[in-house]
């Protein structure tokens, strides 16, 4: 199958994809590659399922107060794949959302988790109170392993961020970041890229700036490729019909770089492939984790092009790329 | 001696274990003259002889002169067979720039047959200490660039690469920083009983000769192991040496003023992006 893909424009905000023929659409939807689970070292947790107090516009799952489809993991369900996950050898934990601190068991699973070994929490940091925050900082303290709280903030002002996460969404969370420094955290702030390759430096320099300002000097700051799925589909444009992965792309490509290689998500409908494709029925891979560690990942869906262009843009710190020994 | 293979792998009573020596010949030198005070059995480096500090066939003609067995590591890999980069594994653009600036020094400071003598280190070394079966590698068994930090490595996880590697004890050097940790007790953490781990064992990070542990002090560190039967004894050595001189052949040699920095302030000053939330919390920057 001769097909030429344009792997660096399609990455690239506002560069026209090439259109894909239909017959040429249909090959590529039956051949779409597979790639097995090599080991399970992220565990991922839809713990808040698809519930937010944000609607943001640019949501790859278009979660909302309203958005019902995935209800919350209970402390019960997660201590029963934390124990699973001991015998499998699973090396870190994540939790997301929907925003996980909307489950009233957040704070007791984080106890839970924090025994066992490292968590990361995707938060937009508006639901941190002192309280929590303290809570927060005194489990990390007791805990061997690290507790990593992953904040969205989608741009340096109130005007940038809140046009995508909704009014207020910008004070409060720079607030909620405030907090955690305060009490010894060093949040990572994730940032969905709205913004042309070469104003990156500029952006990275405002967030400084914008964290330097609320006491936070040794910024750690992610930018993150949008996925163009869910509400994000509608807020800027979807996939064009030639950004997905066949099989002649997998030859010679690394497939550690794909989170699923890596890692499953557990939710309250079973487990799923990876955190990102929780819309889409095909990426249930059992109704256990004994079950879902033996699936293959099909990477038949088109935000998989995604993870194939960007990297496992989900891990805190994707570190299985750069091996060739 | 059969190191490197499983048949008749040797044993000792008292290692010395080092890695990450970044071309610091000064450390070097002075952390084998220190096991050698120690009345070890043998001495055994991890990898990464290249990398941040100045003229790295100092480093390597030592180690060959004392005849010292290396296991291979990324760096070591790379100047080997002459890659594009160092396969640190960092994945910020910051630290790329800085392994980028480094690697292309040590590659073009490094003689062929320095680059040949590398290309023959074997993945991993196995070796008995006591009874306990030792595997010696850079990052972990499964992957040489492997990061395993402190607050990230779960006993559980541990305990899973010992069962699929055959092994109780594993050392590495890849992150370089000096950490330890057991496993084989959690049945006590009320998990389901068929989550008991059967055997036990320990990781142990040995540290790195290379540059100082993000820690204020200007020493590097070793690690020394030693078995009474299965009962394991760890000492982390820290080693004081010239880094004051270190850092005047850095200069010498042009190499970025942020490692120079780092020889003399005992903080990193780079690759700061790949640490996880506990230990960049313990540095300066």
């Amino acid at each position: 199958m001769a097909r030429t893909l344009n792997i660096q424009g399609a990455s690239d905000p506002g560069v026209a994809p090439h259109p894909a023929s239909a017959p040429e659409l249909h090959t590529a939807l039956v051949d779409a590659p597979s790639i097995p689970l090599v080991a399970l070292d992220q565990l991922w947790f839809q713990v808040a399922g698809t519930v937010c107090n944000l609607r943001c516009s640019h949501c790859f799952i278009s979660c909302s107060p309203e958005n019902h489809s995935f209800w919350f993991l209970t402390r019960e369900q997660v201590a029963a794949a934390l124990a699973e996950s001991v015998g499998i050898g699973v090396k870190e934990y994540y939790f997301t959302g929907g925003e996980p601190f909307m489950n009233h068991e957040m704070l007791g699973i984080l106890e839970d988790t924090l025994r066992l070994g490292p968590a990361t929490v995707l938060t937009n940091a508006t639901l941190l109170p002192e309280r929590t925050v303290g809570s927060l900082a005194s489990m990390a303290r007791r805990s061997s392993y690290s507790l990593e709280l992953r904040v969205s903030i989608d741009g340096t002002t109130a005007e940038m961020n809140d046009a995508v996460r909704g009014e207020g969404a910008f004070d409060r969370a720079v607030e909620g970041v405030g907090r955690l420094v305060a009490a010894g955290f060093l949040p990572i702030i994730t940032a969905m890229q709205t913004w042309k390759d070469h104003e990156t430096p500029e952006v990275l320099e405002a967030f400084r700036g914008l964290l330097a300002d609320v006491g936070y000097h040794q910024a750690r700051i992610k930018i993150l490729p949008p996925l163009r799925i869910g509400a994000e589909a509608s807020r800027s444009r979807g996939y064009s019909d030639t950004e997905r992965i066949t099989s002649e792309m997998m030859t010679g490509f690394d497939a550690d770089l794909l989170l699923c290689s890596r890692a499953r998500l557990v939710t309250a409908q079973g487990v799923w492939v990876c955190p990102i494709l929780l819309d889409s029925p095909t990426a249930k891979v059992g109704d256990s984790l004994a079950e879902a560690i033996t699936s293959r990942a099909r990477l038949s869906e088109q935000a998989c092009y995604t993870c194939y262009v960007s990297g496992a843009i989900c891990s805190n710190m994707p570190g299985y790329a750069q091996d060739h020994s | 001696m059969s190191l490197g293979s499983r048949e008749g792998v040797p044993t000792y009573r008292r290692v010395a274990a080092f890695g990450g020596v970044y071309s610091n010949h000064l450390a070097l030198a002075a952390a084998i003259a220190d096991a050698r005070s120690r009345d070890v059995d043998q001495i055994i480096c991890l990898g990464d002889l290249g990398a941040f500090g100045p003229h790295p066939d100092k480093a390597a003609a030592i180690l060959r002169a004392d005849g010292i067995p290396v296991v291979r590591g990324n760096y070591d890999d790379s100047i080997a067979r002459g890659l594009d980069d160092c396969q640190c594994g960092y994945t910020d653009a910051r630290d790329n720039r800085y392994a980028r600036l480094s690697y292309q020094y040590t590659y073009s400071n490094t003689s062929a047959e320095h680059r040949q003598w590398m290309g023959g280190f074997p993945s991993e070394i196995r070796f008995r200490l006591g009874d306990l079966d030792v595997l010696a590698c850079h990052g972990s068994p499964r992957q040489t660039n492997e990061f395993l930090w402190e607050s990230t490595t779960p006993e559980h996880f541990l305990a899973k690469i010992g069962r699929d590697y055959d092994a109780d004890v594993i050392l590495g050097t890849h992150t370089g920083i000096h950490w330890q940790r057991r496993w084989g007790d959690l049945a006590a953490r009320q998990l389901e009983p068929s989550t008991e781990v059967e055997r036990s064992g320990a990781y142990v990070n040995v540290g790195a000769l290379g540059r100082p542990a993000n820690d204020g002090r200007t020493d590097v560190w070793y690690a020394l192991l030693e078995a009474s039967g299965r009962d394991l004894a760890v000492d982390f050595v820290p080693v004081s040496y010239d880094h004051a001189l270190l850092a005047d052949e850095m200069r010498a040699e042009s190499l970025p003023e942020e490692f120079v920095e780092t020889i003399l302030t005992g903080w990193w000053t780079t690759c700061l992006e790949i640490l996880p939330g506990k230990e960049r919390a313990r540095g300066r920057l």
